[in-house]
Order: C-alpha cells, then structure tokens, then sequence
C-alpha cells in the first residue's frame, strides 16, 4: 500500500508532476481533453496520493477505496495518476488513444487495470459509484468510494436519479466530487444551460455538500478527511475550479476543452509548470 | 403543422467535394434556416462537432442548447414538432440513439411526429475517442422502431440532397452522418429520394449493397475484382428503412450478396438486407462490418482496416468467398 502523508508541499509538488504527465501524452497523442484534466488535477492528486487506501501493486485487492471517472474525457488525468502512483511503467503513457493502446480514448476497464469502470458516456458514473458502495457495504467492507463529475455532465437527468437513490439509501461510504470549472464544450455552464445554484440542489436531494476551492490543496485535503467523518448521508464535495489550471494558456478557455497542445504549446507549459531547476 | 413549400435553396455546393458529411449538414442546415422559419434545432452541448454551430449563430431564437441531456433533448424535440416547427436534433449517434432510445420510441415515434434526429459521429471512423463514443449499433436501434426512416449518406454531397428532401416529409427520421472527410462517390446529377437506392453498376457474379463510407470501399473493391475477373455491381443504398425492395432483389440476381457497413454485422444494413431477401429470394449473403465486437481507439484510417472494412480487403473476402 502507498503511504499516504498529509503533507500539502508535498501534494502540491505531486499535482505539478501530474499536469507535465497530462500534457505530455496529449501532446504525443495529438488529441483528447486538455481543460479537465488540468481543473481536476489537484483533487485527483489528493485522491491517490493522499486520500485513496490502495495497492498499486494489486490493483483488485479487494479491501481497497474505489475511484470512478464519471467524466470519462477526462482519461489523460486518471492514465497518469495511476502511472505516477505505479499501476504501469510511465511508458505506456505515450500509447494513450493509439491503435492496441489499453490506454483508450475514454477510460476501459477491461483493458488496464486500476481503472474501476468504463466511462466516456457522461451521467453514468454515479450510478455505478451508488451500486459499487451499497455493495461493498453489504459484503461489510469499510472500502470507501469516489465520484467525480463534471459541472456540465450534472445536466444529465441520470445524475439526479443517482443523487435520488445515494441519499435514499444513505450511502455515506460514497462521496461524490463535482468540478465545477463553469464551462462545457458549447460555452460557458451559465449560458448554455445553468446548473446554479448548485449547492441548493444537492442540499435539496438530501446530501451533505461541502464546497471548497478545489486548486487549494489544504481545502480538498481536509473535506476528503470531512467527507469520511461525516454518517448518514452522501457527501458532496462542490470543488470550484478553473479549467485548464496551472498553464495560462488554457487558463478558462472554453477552445480546450477537448484540443491537445501543439508543441510549441507543450514548450510553453513546461515552462510555466518548471519549478525553476528546468526540465 | 406548417405546411412546407418547395424549397428554394440550391444544393450544388458539395457535389463533387471532399468533405465530412456533419460539415455538409451543418453548412445546408443554414441554408434551409435562411429559407424556413419553421425549422428550429436543438443540441446537447456538440454544437461545435455535430456543426448545428452555425445555424445557431445564425438564428440565435431558433436553437436550443439543452446541455448535456440527450434524453430531455429528444422530448422536447417532440414538444416542438407538437408546436408545428420541424425540429432538428443533434448529437453523436451513440448518445442520440443509446441514451435516448426510449424517449425517442415513446415522445417522436409511437405519434409519428415530425422530428429529424441527424446524428454525428457513426461508426469507427469516429477514431481516437474510441468504442464509448463509435456508435455501432445506431442504425439497428432506430430500424426496429415502427416508422422511423432510416438514411446513411455516402458522402458529403449526398448529404445535402438527404437534409434538403427530408425537410419536406413528414415523420421521424435517423440520419447517420460521419466524423471524418469522405471523398465524394455520388455523380453530380444524382438526385435523393427516400426510399431509392442508387446502383453504380450491377455484376453477375457480386452485388455490394453498400452505405456511408463503405460505399467509396466498395466501389475500390469493385475495380480489384473487375481486374480478376470478376463481375461485381455496387449499390448505395443509403435508405435502410423504408428498404429499396425492387434494387436488392436485381442485386440478388448476382451469385452472392455483400452488404458493407461501418456498422455491426447484426441489426444494421446486413440485418436489414438478410431479413428480406431470406424471406423473398433467399441468397448466399456475406455481411461485411463490424463483427460483434467493440471498437478502439486509433486513427479513422488504421481502424478501417483494423476492422477489414478497406476495398482491398473486402475484394480478399469476396474472392475468399467465392472459391
Ligand atoms: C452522454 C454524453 N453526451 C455528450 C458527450 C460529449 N461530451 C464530452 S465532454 C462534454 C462536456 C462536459 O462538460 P463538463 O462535465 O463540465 O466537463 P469538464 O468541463 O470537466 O471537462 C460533452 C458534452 C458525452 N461524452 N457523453
Ligand atoms: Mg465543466
């Protein structure tokens, strides 16, 4: 099992790593979602690297927490994660939607171990997330489970019936995660179809919400810890974050969502991602 | 409902081009935006890919951005056509067909109502994004739903034609279109009915009954087995449902019949032909497409020929077939 410090510099230093992975294989790919892999990079990193109980080494041991990518496009950030925290050799990630890659354009379970559930399809997600922690909570194991969603994808009604049910069935060893960066593929959330006020509406379906700013690695660290300690009913945790962070060009740009960086813009992102002693 | 009158708009500015077929539809979306007040559009958050993006720009009150809810989208597509508009619904194929199948069957099919749902991103050509975004099952889910049409354009011309000659009928229709550039296939003079097929040529020896991108392989596929010796037809039949049934029973003629499709082998084009001809003039059939399997992700390119869908390797399989 990876040892998992709460030590936030630390954390911090493991996100930075993680956006070079993300940009680099997308850049090799040539295609795929740049936008939200980057906003959802620092809530992932305190996931595997903090939060997650799990054993690289024995991805289906059975005790461990899950992880499930609801916003399946999002695949470069859960590719490298996994890479960084030793599922696979960090190779592999130049394979990443090439012709025989296990590393498909959209997560497949069935062809890499580590990833829990295949996504791509948006609004599914927390359903399956719903089933995996009724499930393990009636085989009596203390394994928790972790859904992240996308601010556009709560459009989809599935994810309200999936709210419906956690809450029913007050399933408190499920903690949903949405990252709210405002913007899908047509624009802005707020002009092609609000999903405010968010909080309200996961208040009305019954769960505990906790909203932090999800770049904030002290923030996400503590409503992980807050998630867990809190019985009785689903927590979720509202993560306000910016699209494309951490590279100013891709800053809130509502063009990348699902554009790789050419080169040149790799260039200026490592750049910008240096910590000063180069790369 | 809004009775439509013939349409003024030309449609020569594909004929003859190389182009996506989505980038067709949303060019003579427009056009028939400029001409129509009646035809409004609805997206799920693809506006930018399905490319209903101009019409929107264009027309700002007449298009609707319902986010991503593909299930909603379909319902209130049947709420405007209730209203006498003829709404366009787009999306990718798996989305519109898979997510939304029974909103489809129950709110615009069981009432026959006037909603068109163009569909993007059919088949493996689709690429990169691999099998959760290939829809090869579209054309089978919408087939087998009472009264619905069913039309796959073979290229970026054709699909003109096809938008064009369904905005004047009346009922739910499927179009299928594609994500990548297609060469063209069509002769510029050809004209679009629902319902029609169109033949190249008819072989004594091989009939291909073709749709979509597979039209242009076997076409490819047709030369190779000339040179062999082969006599080998094609066909475009780009209406699956309501089927040709007079143009596949000349096919039928031929020793064998091949159907190809960017589709599963079960359900589709294939489907569609076996049913008949087992039932009128039973035929040794090969059904070229996808054989009950996923796809993956890789360039359109690679998978076709991952897939066995090139002209080169379907002229393989007939010659295979016919020893
Ligand atoms: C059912 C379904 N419909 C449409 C799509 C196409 N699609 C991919 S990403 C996306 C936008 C998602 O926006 P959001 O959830 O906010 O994602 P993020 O901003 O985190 O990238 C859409 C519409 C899809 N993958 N699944
Ligand atoms: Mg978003």
């Amino acid at each position: 099992m990876l040892v998992q410090k709460r030590d936030i510099d630390y954390l911090r230093n493991q996100a930075r790593l993680l956006r070079i992975e993300i940009l680099k294989m997308l850049t090799e790919a040539g295609s795929g979602h740049t936008g939200g892999s980057l906003s959802a990079a620092d809530i992932v990193t305190a996931l595997y690297f903090y939060k997650l109980r799990h054993k690289p080494e024995d991805p289906f041991w059975i005790e461990r927490d899950r992880f499930v990518l609801s916003k399946g496009h999002a695949a470069p950030l859960l590719y490298a994660v996994l890479a960084m925290s030793g599922y696979f050799d960090k190779a592999l990630l130049k394979t990443l939607r090439k012709l025989g890659s296990p590393l498909q354009g959209h997560p497949s379970s069935k062809s890499l171990p580590g990833v829990e559930v295949s996504t791509g399809s948006l609004g599914q997600g927390l359903s399956m997330a719903n089933g995996m922690a009724m499930g393990l909570r009636l085989s009596k194991l203390s394994s928790r489970v972790y859904c992240l969603l996308g601010d556009g994808e709560l459009q989809e009604g599935q994810v309200w019936e999936a709210a419906m049910t956690a809450a029913h069935y007050k399933v408190d060893n499920l903690c949903a995660i949405i990252d709210l960066n405002g913007l899908q593929i047509d624009g802005p959330i707020s002009q092609v179809k609000d999903i405010e006020p968010v909080q309200k509406k996961w208040q009305a379906f019954g769960w505990n919400t906790i909203e932090i700013n999800g770049h904030d690695m002290a923030q996400i660290v503590d409503s992980l810890d807050r998630a867990e300690a809190f019985k009785g009913v689903p927590t979720v945790i509202l993560a306000r974050t910016i699209k494309g962070k951490g590279v100013s060009i891709f800053e809130n740009k509502v063009k990348y969502h699902g554009v790789a960086p050419t080169k040149e813009e790799l260039d200026i992102a490592l750049k910008e991602l240096s910590d000063g002693t180069g790369f | 409902m809004g009775q439509v009158s013939e349409l003024k708009t030309e449609v020569k500015s594909f004929a003859g081009l190389e182009a996506a077929t989505r980038d067709a539809y949303g060019e003579i979306l427009y056009k028939l935006g400029l001409e129509n007040p009646d035809i409004v559009v609805l997206d799920a958050d693809l506006s930018s890919s399905t490319k209903t993006q101009k019409f929107a720009k264009a027309f700002p009150e007449r298009f609707f951005n319902m986010g991503v809810s593909e299930q909603d989208m379909m319902a209130t597509a049947a709420g405007l056509s209730l209203a006498g508009k003829i709404p366009f619904a787009s999306t990718f194929a798996i989305f519109a067909t898979g997510r939304a199948w029974e909103q489809i069957r129950q709110s615009i099919a069981y009432s026959g109502l006037n909603v068109k749902i163009v569909a993007t991103h059919g088949g493996i050509t689709v690429g990169e994004d691999g099998a959760s975004h290939q829809a090869i099952e579209d054309i089978a889910l919408m087939r087998v739903i009472p009264g619905m049409t069913v039309i796959v354009p073979a290229d970026a011309y054709e699909t003109e034609l096809v938008i064009k000659e369904i905005v004047k009928y009346k009922g739910p229709v499927y179009v299928r279109l594609g994500r990548s550039k297609v060469k063209p296939v069509m002769p510029e003079d050809y004209r679009f009915s629902i319902g029609k097929a169109y033949a190249f040529s008819f072989g004594k020896d091989v009939n291909i009954v073709a749709c979509g991108v597979l039209v242009r392989e076997a076409l490819i596929a047709s030369r190779i087995l000339k040179d062999k010796g082969i006599d080998a037809g094609v066909i475009n039949l780009s209406t699956i449902k309501p089927l040709d049934e007079e143009i596949l029973l000349r096919a039928a003629e031929a020793s064998l019949v091949v159907t190809a499709e960017e589709h599963s082998v079960i359900g589709g084009l294939g489907g569609a032909v076996s049913e008949f001809l087992s039932s009128i003039k039973p035929k040794p059939l090969l059904r070229i497409g996808i054989r009950d399997t996923f796809g993956t992700s890789g360039s359109s390119s690679e998978l076709m020929k991952y897939f066995g869908l090139t002209g080169e390797q379907i002229a393989e399989e007939i010659i295979q077939r016919l020893r």
